[in-house]
């Protein structure tokens, strides 16, 4: 009951002009840069991630900021599928499999369908998420509560040890990337002695550490955008849609015949994108393989089945909000974008973890509610403004890359106020791109320079508690059976190796 | 490709040998600290300052001898690649794409950022996207003009200026 009541209250609070207005600039920018091919959620909130300290002077609470990059987030979610539809390319990748059975569609003459069907699915996918999430978070932040130190410490290991043992990518390269990102959140000085640490070829610049923001828009800013205009093609054919009123209203009719894919994709994508190092790509094809696999028609997907749409949609608005849990009850995201989010919040003068739901309620219920919100007002524009992204599709990134270039030197500059910074975004976002064409993946580097600061000290304390002894995170009873479902996950592609071995 | 893949392989061990050389520097107001003693447990005090980036640093070695294990088996897709690490046509972007966000940093010690901002947006839309002049002259001015509403004297963060600063006192005049 008493969820309810605070839910209730945040969304009024979601619903002030203020608030309300920013949630609906937030999904516009969302539904832009999840619909553009190269950009995704994740560039647009690290992009934009400096911008939003006016929004909080004029606020005077972090709560505004927050709604903000939020539903750009939501907005990527469903942005995403408009490019993946109508030009074939996925705007983001949490939008890759919503090709398989939209693209078909899309040249079968019903691009209409397809659109409105990913819409639904959205919603529906991003409200069941929203429900859940109000469910378990308070809970689970009330269990989090009696974390200490080891508590904490295991599951930033568990959440590094999920890239490596469910990633996907090389494993000595994502190893590389976990830990590259922990030592760069080293430089500066320690918070614990007070000396001074990798101050590079005694560069003063370097003692002030290396801001999280400086690596996330070098990354997604810089190197994503020279490999996007890198390997972009020019051959893209656009498929009209024409969206009336009537069409809407006939294909909100014939929906409850993808219940199937967005009940799959609603459930599956909140479990999926809670694990960190999985969230909405890995939710997504993960529901349209399920979907297919239940499914009596198998055979029509592929072909443009409705449920080959709705699971995937369903399935990645879904995680986006299941990523948010772990980010907000103990402090660990589950994706890059929430690794983002959790550097604002850090940014803005809250902590992350726990202690936010019950000392910071005035953040954390109008945050939930804006949620709720968001999603409907991700709906409403999707489905009258879908003619408006097709258009803004047809922009050349030859005009889109320049000013991203322009808007991440910029950001990078306001945010810190030196130059300092602003080259060194540039030289990271050089690397990122050299590293990307080696398959480098970078999400844990990002990942990993926001735990970093929280990680080491826990670690340490943890050892000084513990006399040095590292058995400490495995003899207490919470922290042991964490630390021991990473070492499984650390160890799980050598059991892969050694199993496929012996099958021959 | 593959190539490339050992070779960055081995500049990232380099880096990693340095990081864990650099972690191992004692605090310099201290003389008499002896290099590496930071790295373990301190009596009283737990783990030194360097324990953590030094054996973070080592992982990081470790693993890039495993990519390099993984290149000379030829496990990767990059270690089994023909193709170049950089075709002539990714070169060419590289070098007008990078290059010249490069030059745009180093003008902005000379021009500022708008300054900067105003050449950089020509630069590209002109001769990289083969914009039309007048399109081309509208988002290269709208850009810094929106830029400094926003930035100065909305948000009141003043951008560096360079050598164009004496051509913004009249608007601070007017707008500050």
């Amino acid at each position: 009951m008493e969820i309810i009541t605070s839910l209730g209250d945040g969304v009024l609070q979601a619903l002030q002009p203020f608030n309300l207005g920013l949630a609906f600039l937030g999904v516009v920018v969302g539904l832009f840069v999840g619909a553009m091919p190269g950009l995704g959620s994740v560039n647009g909130v690290a992009i934009l991630l400096p911008f939003t300290f006016v929004i909080q002077d004029i606020s005077g609470s972090a709560t505004a900021p927050m709604i903000f990059l939020a539903a750009i987030y939501y907005g990527a979610m469903y942005g995403g599928a408009i490019s993946s539809i109508t030009l074939g390319i996925p705007g983001a990748s949490t939008a890759v499999a919503t090709t398989f059975d939209g693209r078909p569609l899309a040249l079968a003459g019903k691009a209409d369908k397809a659109l409105i069907t990913a819409a639904l699915a959205s919603f529906i996918g991003g409200t069941v998420a929203n429900m859940l999430f109000t469910g378990f978070a308070p809970a689970l932040a009330s269990i989090a509560l009696d974390f200490g130190n080891p508590e904490i410490f295991a599951l930033m290991l568990l959440a590094f040890a999920t890239f490596i043992g469910l990633g996907g990518d090389d494993i000595p390269k994502t190893i590389f990337s976990i830990a590259f990102g922990l030592v760069l959140a080293t430089v500066g000085f320690d918070i614990v002695s007070g000396e001074p640490r990798l101050i590079f070829f005694d560069i003063t610049e370097f003692s002030h550490g290396i801001r999280f923001l400086v690596l996330a828009i070098g990354v997604y800013g810089i190197g994503e955008m020279i490999w996007t205009i890198n390997t972009s093609q020019d051959n893209i054919t656009m498929t009209e849609a024409k969206l009336g009123v009537s069409t809407v209203l006939r294909e909100i009719k014939a929906f409850p015949k993808a219940w199937k894919g967005t009940a799959i994709g609603s459930a599956l994508g909140f479990f999926v994108g809670i694990l960190p190092a999985a969230g909405a790509t890995p939710g997504s094809l993960m529901s349209y393989g399920v979907a297919k696999m239940l499914s009596r028609n198998p055979e029509r997907f592929g072909k443009g089945d409705v449920d080959g749409i709705a699971a995937p949609e369903a399935a990645n608005n879904s995680a986006s909000s299941g990523a948010m849990l772990p980010m907000m009850t103990l402090g660990i995201p589950g994706s890059p974008t929430t690794a983002v989010l959790l550097a604002g919040m850090v940014i803005w003068g809250l902590q992350p973890g726990p202690l936010l739901f019950s000392e910071q309620p005035d953040f954390v219920w109008p945050l939930i509610g804006s949620f709720y919100v968001s999603n409907v007002i991700a709906l409403a524009v999707n489905l009258a403004c879908i003619p408006v992204f097709l258009w803004m599709l047809r922009m050349p990134f030859t005009i889109l890359a320049p000013l991203i270039f322009v808007l991440s030197i910029v950001g990078t500059y306001a945010a810190y106020q030196n130059t300092f910074d602003v080259w060194l975004m540039v030289m990271f976002g050089l690397g990122a791109y050299f590293l990307r064409i080696l398959d480098y993946p970078l999400a844990p580097a990002v990942l990993a320079i926001v735990l970093g600061p929280i990680a080491e000290p826990k670690l340490r304390q943890s050892l000084l508690l513990s006399d040095g002894d590292f058995s400490i995170f495995l003899t207490r009873p919470i922290a042991g059976p964490i630390t021991v479902l990473a070492i499984i996950l650390i160890l799980l592609p050598l059991v892969k190796l050694i199993y496929r071995k012996l099958r021959g | 490709m593959r190539r490339a893949e050992l070779v960055t392989a081995v500049l990232l061990g380099l880096l990693s040998i340095y990081l864990m050389w650099e972690a191992g520097e004692g605090p310099s107001w201290d003389p008499d600290s002896v290099r590496f003693a930071n790295i373990g447990m301190i009596e009283d005090e737990g783990p030194g300052s360097g324990f953590w980036p030094f054996w973070l640093a080592l992982v990081m070695l470790a693993s890039c001898i495993w990519t390099g294990v993984n290149w000379w088996r030829r496990k990767t897709p990059a270690s089994r690649s023909s193709v170049p690490f950089l075709t002539p046509h990714a070169r060419a972007m590289l070098f007008q794409v990078g290059g010249s966000l490069i030059v745009f940093m180093g003008l902005t010690h000379v021009l500022g950022y708008y300054g900067a901002m105003f050449l950089f947006l020509i630069y590209y839309l002109r001769f990289l996207g083969r914009h039309s002049l007048g399109r081309t002259l509208s988002i290269a001015a709208g850009v810094p003009v929106f830029s400094f509403f926003f930035f100065d004297v909305a948000m009141r963060i003043v951008l560096p200026k360079g050598y164009l600063e004496p051509l913004f006192i009249p608007l601070y005049d007017i707008f500050l």
